[in-house]
């Protein structure tokens, strides 16, 4: 590898590894995100620039923080000439500080996550406003996520941003008597960047798989940093146990494969150790919650597909209590799929949720889908065929909308 | 709003499909207008004959012109279109992404110019 490849190597791992960390010291006394993340990114060009030539620095991430800074200060001069000079002075104290320990750039993350997820960013943007700012994507890659348009997604992300510096959001790790509610919208945040990357089980979009490598990133710094946080490590066993069925959701020629035709073999045995492990010290906290009950559900699914044991009762008893927590329809309409597996079909098709209830269930594959097969295996095969054409109609996923035109032949045939 | 969604796509895929592929592609696009409809965003669309049926027509310096074929040459051909009335742009990136055609061409995705009548 000659020097330049070298100093282009260290950049990005660098920028991968430690750019929130970084954004997150420079924006902890000005709360300029917008500001921090042009001097980074000048930073990173002057490394590129320079380790070619002098070699890669001992410290890397010291030394584009120093770089930085100065261009901090840089900008800041040229913006308010005449102004006192107080930022410089707090950026400079700040230098102060942390040249006492070069080595140890302390990790402010956990609090640029708060600051993401505060109840005063709009919740829709929270999830790309983390993507950005602790990860370093690009807006358009985000966009392309959320299927939004670039153009709508950067001046979303722009908007975030002077949000939190004018209305004085804090870069802080919230009282004890608070942390649990905040720390939901930080979850939050991160499971939706989570199932974004989720929407293609077979991973056959690079973008996309590459988010669900980004909340796991996230998922993991949470847990670490809040190892006493019980959701936090049901989050993680949660994305663990749906990571692990991953390559089971795809068979060989690349059709989809659901979860009660899918072979355990398949399914990634360390993750669900791992997923296991996580519910176990989170349940020895004694906080029930969302996550936990969800990573739950996921366990008790692991075991049937294992065993073969019939676990339904205890499945909707899970769902009886996440439905009392959450409200969610998308858990009454899959307690209603648990419900039809003990009472049968009729009973299930009484437990949905109705699309009164949430107007956007009208526009979701998933309620039509199972509309659809519990209609079917109650005999009512016209409304059932007609389910199935909107299921089919609503799915953006090939594979998926080939599986559920079989399911729909199916019917024709019986 | 309204926006239009124009469908691009490599026409001569069709013919190296199989039966039962075009059956099922043609099925994908039936239940897809169907979503359209019962969610109640439909406005319009349709399906187009192939390139080869094009015909322009242009009238330069008084002159008309007439010609085979399509106005532009490109690796992918106007295929069809919808028009959908959602109340915003992303509302309708997300019908455009549950396209049949998004996923095995691409869907411009277009607002319809505002004439200011209320």
């Amino acid at each position: 590898m000659n020097p330049e490849q070298q100093a282009y190597r260290s950049a990005e791992a660098v920028a991968r590894r430690g750019y929130g960390k970084l954004v997150a010291f420079l924006t902890a006394r000005t709360r300029d995100v917008a500001a921090a993340e042009d001097a980074l990114s000048e930073a990173f060009a002057a490394a590129l620039k320079s380790w070619p030539v002098s070699g890669c620095p001992a410290n890397p991430e010291a030394w584009l923080l120093t770089v930085a800074r100065r261009k901090l200060i840089d900008l800041g001069r040229r913006e308010r000439v005449g102004e006192d000079a107080a930022g410089d002075l707090r950026i400079l104290a700040d230098g102060l500080e942390a040249a006492a320990s070069e080595q140890e750039i302390p990790d402010r993350r956990l609090a640029l996550l708060f600051a993401c997820a505060h109840p005063g960013i709009e919740s829709g943007v929270r999830a790309p406003l983390m993507l950005q700012v602790v990860l370093g994507l690009d807006a358009t890659r985000i966009a392309s996520a959320f299927l939004v348009s670039p153009s709508a997604m950067s001046k979303r992300l722009v908007r975030a941003k002077s949000k939190i510096q004018q209305a004085g959001i804090p870069f802080r790790i919230p009282e004890r008597d608070e942390l649990a509610s905040r720390l939901d919208g930080v979850l939050d945040a991160i499971y939706a960047i989570f199932t974004e990357g989720w929407t293609d089980p077979g991973g056959t979009d690079a973008l996309r798989r590459d988010l669900t490598e980004e909340a796991f990133f996230l998922a993991k710094l949470v847990a670490e940093l809040l190892p006493g946080e019980p959701e936090a490590l049901g989050l993680l066993a949660l994305m663990l146990h749906a990571e692990a069925r991953r390559r089971a959701r795809r068979d060989a020629s690349g059709e989809y494969v659901p979860l009660a035709a899918q072979d355990p073999a398949q399914w990634d045995g360390q993750m669900i150790v791992e997923a296991e492990t996580l519910l176990r010290r989170a349940s020895a906290l004694g906080a029930i919650g969302r996550y936990q009950l969800e990573g739950a559900l996921q366990s008790a699914h692991v075991h049937r597909g294992r065993t073969g044991c019939d676990n339904w009762v205890a499945v909707v008893r899970l769902y009886d209590a996440l439905l009392a927590l959450t409200g969610s329809p998308v858990v009454a309409l899959n307690r209603a799929l648990a419900v039809a597996e003990i009472e049968g079909a009729a009973a299930g098709l009484a437990a949905m949720p109705d699309l009164a209830a949430d107007v956007r269930l009208q526009e979701y594959q998933p309620w039509w889908a199972a509309r659809a097969g519990l209609l079917a295996k109650a005999g009512a095969y016209d409304e059932a065929r007609h389910a199935y054409e909107i299921a089919i109609g609503l799915e953006a996923d090939p594979a998926v909308r080939s599986f559920l035109q079989r399911r729909q032949a199916e019917v024709d045939g019986a | 709003m309204q926006y239009i969604m124009l469908l691009y796509a490599n026409e001569s895929y069709w013919s190296t499909m199989t039966k039962a592929q075009q059956e099922q592609g043609v099925a994908a696009y039936t239940a897809y207008t169907e979503a359209l409809g019962a969610a109640g965003v439909l406005k319009g669309g349709t399906r187009l004959q192939p390139t080869s049926a094009a015909t322009t027509v242009r009238i330069a310096d008084g002159k008309s012109q007439v010609l085979d074929g399509p106005y532009a040459d490109s690796k992918e051909q106007l295929a069809g279109y919808y028009v959908i009335d959602v109340p915003d742009l992303d509302a309708a990136l997300s019908w455009a992404a549950r396209n049949p055609g998004a996923s095995h061409g691409i869907v411009e995705v277009r607002p319809f110019w505002d004439y200011g009548v209320k």
